[in-house]
């Protein structure tokens, strides 16, 4: 009974949970997005330190 | 080392962090911590406030929404206030850490001012009636998500990126005029949008059991902003100090 | 010879009118363009008279608001191309006082005489004659505010390239509160109501821009020049 009531959220259901996930997919962005961003932070240092060691 | 031995105050932690390298080794050793106190008190919020909090009196279960909503909010403005604040520091003291916070800070605040338009949008329609209204908090927050975005393409506009990062720091701290407004307004103006009930002085007006998992979320969510602060800034701070001879070192390990 | 600053402030207002009035078709640009905007709305939405007095307050704000960004870019981007607003800013004399004179001048060309156009566009739009002061004075002292948004918003972006599209996405954000009081001050004149709330709403925003955008632009004229 807890169960179903839970995930009916009162007759609320179609607000509350897209809501909630809404809010959790753009958590998910955020870390996917900063990681990315580090990533590709970290290749262009590599790659300039490696074109400039093979200038020497 | 003075006479009189060494005096580690406050501003020694600041003086530390402009330099681009203790930053960049703060913000690496702080991610993990600040990812799991997030990853915790998310947790806890989210279970305690959607499963054992009781429903509300007017609202029923609707109102779980605000274990989103407010965090999200409240993350807006805090994370636009650090991007003025960080470009106002590097603008005045020439600090160029200052620039890659604010830089970092810019679009994790998009995101939260985005999620805080559509979840209380989504808490709006069955408690009002309507998804949208233009009262004035709704409307300060959309045109803070205008001021994001407005920052975030001035800076890339630039070729020159310290040109680019100067000019995006003189636009956030015009543009924070915004932030006490958004707080304010619903204290300003009576509006659909209801009072503040936690920030306010004096006791709030909800009941611990609804409480306790809000403020855990707030917690968490500040925290989570930390925990990516720390990953974006050091991409930002990578992408400035390029031709360093520290991050040599740092990109190696 | 050394130039007071006043002196200077005067010397650069005529130099810009006068520059202005040797393009009179670019003086009346700006103009033609509010009219433009203002008619589009009862054609695209309704020509009922007593829909129009509704929404007119709105309609001419934004057209307003429109025609002022059309013309802003220009502030700084002629001298700038040529080299002049270097001179200016290496002149010795204070870049703010120049920002002034030019703004001023701006808002002279631009604002101030769609103010005066204003009437004609009110009749057009059924607003009744007893709101005309209100709407003048709220026009007034909103357009003097979005020059110097504009002026902000034309400091950080003269010399990028697309800088137009950018400026706007800059400005209208910080002119939406303008917005929102100032077509609320002509709203309530219409309605008969007392507009002084709004208009002293309308004043504080002025001011405080007014004291404040200088100073701004000036330090977006310095990250772009130097």
């Amino acid at each position: 009974m807890m169960r179903t009531n839970f995930w009916q959220m009162g007759g609320y259901a179609r607000f509350v949970w897209p809501s909630i996930g809404f809010a959790l997919c753009m958590l998910l962005w955020n870390v996917w997005s900063a990681r990315r961003h580090y990533a590709r932070a970290l290749l262009r240092v590599r790659r300039a330190l490696a074109m400039a060691r093979s200038e020497e | 080392m003075t006479e009189g031995g060494s005096r580690i105050n406050m501003w020694t932690w600041f003086y530390k962090l402009a330099s681009p390298p203790y930053a960049y080794r703060t913000a690496e050793a702080l991610m993990p911590w600040f990812f799991a106190v997030a990853a915790g008190m998310i947790g806890y919020g989210l279970i305690d406030g959607l499963v054992f909090a009781p429903p509300d009196y007017q609202q029923g279960d609707a109102f779980r929404i605000i274990y989103v909503h407010a965090p999200s909010a409240w993350l807006s403005l805090f994370a636009y206030s650090t991007m003025a604040i960080a470009g106002a520091i590097a603008l005045i003291w020439r600090i160029k850490v200052g620039h890659a916070v604010a830089a970092a800070a810019a679009p994790i605040g998009a995101s939260f001012t985005l999620a805080a338009l559509v979840t209380g949008s989504l808490w709006g329609r069955p408690m009002w009636g309507t998804y949208w209204v233009w009262d004035p908090r709704l409307t300060s927050e959309l045109i803070l998500l205008f001021l994001y975005f407005g920052v975030i393409s001035l800076r890339q506009a630039f070729e020159d990126p310290v040109r680019g990062d100067r000019a995006a720091a003189l636009l956030g701290i015009v543009g924070f005029v915004n932030v006490p407004i958004v707080h304010f307004s619903v204290y300003w103006w009576n509006s659909l949008h209801q009072g503040g009930t936690v920030m306010r002085l004096g006791k709030p007006e909800m009941p611990g059991s609804m409480l306790w998992p809000l403020l855990a979320m707030l917690c968490g969510f500040m925290c989570f902003f930390g925990a990516v602060l720390c990953m974006r800034l050091r991409g930002e701070i990578l992408g400035r100090e390029r031709q360093s001879a520290w991050v040599r070192e740092a990109v190696k390990a | 010879m050394s130039v007071g600053v006043f002196r200077a402030m005067a010397l650069i207002l005529r130099r810009e009118l006068r520059l202005s009035f040797r393009r009179p078709d670019q003086l009346l640009q700006p103009l033609v363009f509010f009219l433009i905007v203002t008619t589009l709305f009862p054609l695209a939405l309704s020509p009922l008279l007593s829909l129009l007095r509704d929404m007119a307050p709105g309609v001419l704000w934004v057209a307003a608001l429109l025609s002022s960004l059309l013309s802003i870019e220009s502030l700084f981007k002629a001298d700038a191309d040529d080299g002049t607003l270097e001179q200016l800013a290496l002149s010795g004399q204070p870049l703010e006082a120049i920002v002034i004179a030019k703004t001023l001048a701006h808002w002279l060309l631009s604002g101030a005489a769609l103010v005066a156009i204003s009437p004609l566009v009110a009749t057009a739009l059924a607003i009744p004659a007893a709101a005309f002061g209100t709407m003048l004075a709220s026009l007034a002292l909103g357009t003097l505010t979005l020059s110097w948004l504009g002026a902000i918003g034309a400091g950080l972006t003269v010399g990028l390239r697309r800088g137009s599209v950018l400026l706007s996405l800059i400005v209208l954000p910080l002119a939406m509160p303008l917005l929102i009081f100032g077509a609320s001050a002509t709203d309530r004149a219409i309605g008969g109501e007392n507009p002084a709330g709004a208009m002293l709403f309308l004043a504080a925003l002025c001011l405080f821009t007014c004291s404040l955008a200088p100073l701004a632009a000036s330090a977006a004229l310095r990250i772009t020049l130097e």
